[in-house]
């Protein structure tokens, strides 16, 4: 095996040897052995830097490493064969996985400290390290869907983490059955395009597609389908229900899983698909993505806990990212990826550091307040101040103001959109304009969030005395994602010039959607796609989106000011009396209803469907099952009787005869030597009589 | 003259005298001499055998060693008589049926 095979392979295997040491001997290694996983991802995230560095030295958007696949699987019709893909992507999502693993695992030595389950917290990690970096390094759809169900599981494990507590483990079940959805699109898509190709690497489905064996109508419903899985990993409407409920798990399982690697699959996969994808597949796409980002944002203004705000604004970025790649801006969406993955890590990091305090400081007081609530907090920016300002720079981050990373990818993703839906498809104007109007409510959702919780008072003086910043292990990963929500380190320009990401990422060749789009009615026409975010329309859009997307998110940061910033009392009282009274913001804290709507349809349906099935089961299935035992007696009835009379009584019959013979003979047998003489006198008699009579 | 046929006569009814007192009596010292009776028939045909017939001595050795066997049977049979004697105080074989079950 050539080394660099073996090296890659040790990426993704060194979390699982050290989820298995955490398995069996975790709990009784030194400190819950909580360094074996962050040995492990510390030296995944070397090799992981040691190829980055490679693929970042040859500098060439066709860099790949040649490596042997193996066949896994010989079915006569077609051969399965399995290998490593490693090329600028898998490159750069092996560094953005590292490197938030790496740090969440470090921060949770803090936040975890003093749980009973210290360790298997560790393992669990590890295990979602392991199926997170072979997810990113497999190169066929097959292993790719395998790897999406162990992330799924491993999710599924981390909301669930604390299930003592219901809600947690309503949260985990939900998450997992609402992620099933999408992934049974996922598999169907997957078994369309083995069914066209016959292969499920990446390489052959693209030249499979190109060379027309999968195309029309077929290739759009593939991709929509595969889209499927998306939209349940990346929280995408209308399958984003479940992400909100997964702030259940611990915050670091939040700020790694459900804000910077494992939602960030699905856009992970569409990267990887978009070769494959139509026009009509990208337009339906890119509006998935639209509504779930206003919806996300819409949400997020009008929630109270915390992390739900974060999860409401994960669901909208990632409906950001989707909707760049829907609208061709397939480097943009990307990007947004993987600066997102940082200052959306930080800030779920950075909540929980809050969580932290304030949770021991109810705890002094003995005060049983909500310690994720906004409203039960206030005025930690001078205690926390570490805390506080890598808060506030992810959220300068996020809400895309220049010098920050944020404002780079979003406003890239904007000015693909607008380049799309402003200029050369007006027709999709609602595109740009659902991006501008969620931008600016991020700005103000984030905004709002500061304001209450690090200004103003808190509702319990006391929180203020008993609050303290968190320890080291915490506040060290918090400054490193903080520094890399800077721009710096992705382009030189801060107003958007294109760094060294947009030369190694580029947009797929466009000779492939020729072949599906060209009979496509509603296609945008293969040349808008293949211009990718470099193409004409984004450029001519690249200055207007820029003002515009500085213009909402400024009024949306200024409005948020007005509103909140020392009027915190006020506000919330304010709000207290909408919640009441109904209305619009009522319907956004109640997420515009979705789980009601949920409910009352599909689970409903399903309560229904459960109830025929029962009837079925008690009385078509039983009833099968019961007749089969009466006959059954019915038979071992009449094979008593004849065992009784027929089996019995010819044994009974013997032994009749035996008894008999024995009575009359018994007679003989009296015990009297006397008797005894005299019969053999006689016999010898007879035996004499009878010899003279035959003589 | 006295024929073999008398003596084998003689010795029948000897036989049939034991063979009666034997299943007929009661009592254990009857049955015995009865035994006697048996044990002396059977020499008086094997004397007349050996007397009327060109066999040698054979038939009278053989009687001999009879009477020798039937002075140690009635020494051993008259040894358990005693015993029961002793024991039950009659000797009358009908009662005698602890054994049976």
């Amino acid at each position: 095996m050539p080394l660099d095979l073996l090296l890659i392979l040790l990426i993704p295997v060194l979390p699982l040897m050290a989820f298995a040491i955490q398995a069996f001997w975790g709990r009784r290694l030194p400190r819950g052995g909580d360094w074996v996983p962050l040995a492990a991802i510390s030296i995944s995230f070397l090799l992981s830097l040691r190829y980055f560095i490679l693929a970042f030295s040859a500098y060439d958007p066709a860099w790949r490493l040649e490596l042997d696949s193996w066949v896994w699987l010989d079915l006569s019709v077609a051969k399965i064969a399995v290998g490593v893909l490693l090329d600028n992507i898998t490159a750069v999502m092996l560094m953005v996985v590292t490197v938030v693993s790496g740090l969440v695992h470090l921060y949770s030595v803090g936040y975890m400290h003093g749980d009973p389950r210290y360790s298997r917290f560790f393992g669990f990690l590890a295990i979602f390290s392991f199926s997170m970096l072979g997810l990113v390094l497999v190169d066929n759809f097959l292993l790719l869907y395998v790897f999406w169900e162990l992330v799924g599981l491993s999710s599924y494990l981390l909301i669930g983490f604390w299930y003592e507590r219901p809600s947690a483990a309503a949260a985990c079940k939900k998450a997992f059955l609402v992620n099933r959805v999408g992934d049974l699109g996922f598999f169907v898509g997957i078994m369309i395009v083995f069914w066209k190709v016959g292969a499920f690497d990446y390489a052959s489905v693209y030249d499979g597609v190109a060379s027309g064996r999968l195309g029309g109508g077929l290739l759009t419903a593939a991709g929509l389908c595969l889209f499927c899985g998306a939209v349940g990993k990346s929280a995408q409407f209308p399958l984003h229900v479940w992400l909100p409920d997964a702030m259940e798990g611990p915050t670091p399982v939040s700020a790694l899983i459900h804000a910077a690697t494992m939602v960030a699959a699905g856009v992970y996969m569409v990267t990887r698909m978009f070769p494959i994808l139509t026009p009509d597949a990208l337009v339906v796409i890119a509006y998935i993505g639209a509504i779930t980002a206003i919806l996300g944002a819409t949400i997020a203004v009008a929630q109270y806990d915390i992390k739900r705000v974060l999860a409401y604004s994960t669901i909208s970025q990632l409906g950001y990212m989707i909707m760049g790649l829907g609208v061709g801006a397939y480097v943009a969406g990307f990007f947004h990826l993987m600066t997102h993955a940082a200052f959306k890590a930080c800030l779920f990091l950075g909540s929980g550091s809050v969580i932290h305090a304030v949770e021991h400081a109810f705890h002094k007081t003995k005060n049983d307040l909500d310690p994720q609530d906004m409203r039960n907090m206030g005025g930690l920016r001078a205690k926390m101040p570490l805390t506080f300002w890598t808060f506030l720079i992810a959220t300068v981050a996020l809400a895309g103001v220049p010098l920050t990373s944020g404002f780079l990818s979003k406003d890239a993703i904007l000015a693909g959109a607008l380049g799309f839906g402003g200029f050369s498809r007006p027709v999709h104007f609602l595109l740009p304009l659902i991006g501008f109007a969620a931008a600016g409510l991020t700005a103000f959702y984030m905004f709002r969030l500061i304001f209450l919780t690090f200004y103003g008072e808190p509702r319990e003086k006391s929180l203020v005395e008993n609050a303290h910043e968190s320890p080291g292990v915490m506040t060290v990963p918090l400054v490193v994602l903080a520094a890399l929500s800077f721009w710096i380190f992705y382009a030189w320009n801060p107003l958007g010039g294109e760094g060294w990401f947009h030369h190694l990422v580029r947009a797929p060749d466009v000779g492939l959607q020729a072949a599906g789009g060209a009979t496509s009615p509603v296609g945008a026409g293969a040349e808008v796609y293949a211009a990718g975010s470099g193409g004409d329309a984004s450029h001519a859009a690249h200055y207007p989106a820029m003002v515009l997307s500085l213009l909402v998110a400024g009024a949306g940061i200024y409005t948020a000011y007005r509103k909140y910033y020392n009027r915190r009392d006020e506000m919330i009282a304010l709000e207290a009396s909408s919640l009441q009274s109904g209305g619009l913001f009522r319907t956004l804290n109640r997420k515009w209803y979705f789980d009601e709507l949920y409910d009352a349809s599909f689970v409903r349906a399903v309560m229904v469907g459960r109830t025929v099935l029962d009837w079925f089961d008690a009385r078509v299935v039983d009833g099968l099952v019961n007749l089969s035992a009466t006959l059954t007696r019915g038979i071992s009835f009449i094979d008593r009787l004849f065992d009784e009379w027929v089996v019995d009584g010819l044994v009974n019959a013997v032994a009749g005869v035996i008894r008999w013979a024995g009575g009359g003979l018994r007679r003989i047998q009296t015990g009297r030597l006397q008797t005894y003489v005299v019969l053999v006198m006689g016999g010898i008699l007879a035996l004499m009589v009878i010899r003279l009579m035959v003589a | 003259m006295i024929a073999l046929e008398h003596y084998l006569v003689v010795a029948a009814i000897l036989f049939c005298l034991g063979i009666l007192a034997v299943a007929t009596r009661r009592n254990a010292i009857s049955i015995l001499m009865g035994v006697e009776l048996i044990l002396n028939a059977a020499n008086l045909n094997l004397v007349a055998f050996a007397r009327f017939t060109d066999s040698g001595f054979g038939g009278q050795v053989f009687a001999v060693f009879v009477i020798v066997l039937a002075a140690a049977e009635a020494a051993v049979a008259l040894a358990i008589v005693l015993n029961i004697y002793r024991n039950y105080q009659m000797v009358n074989i009908d009662r005698l049926d602890s054994l049976s079950g």
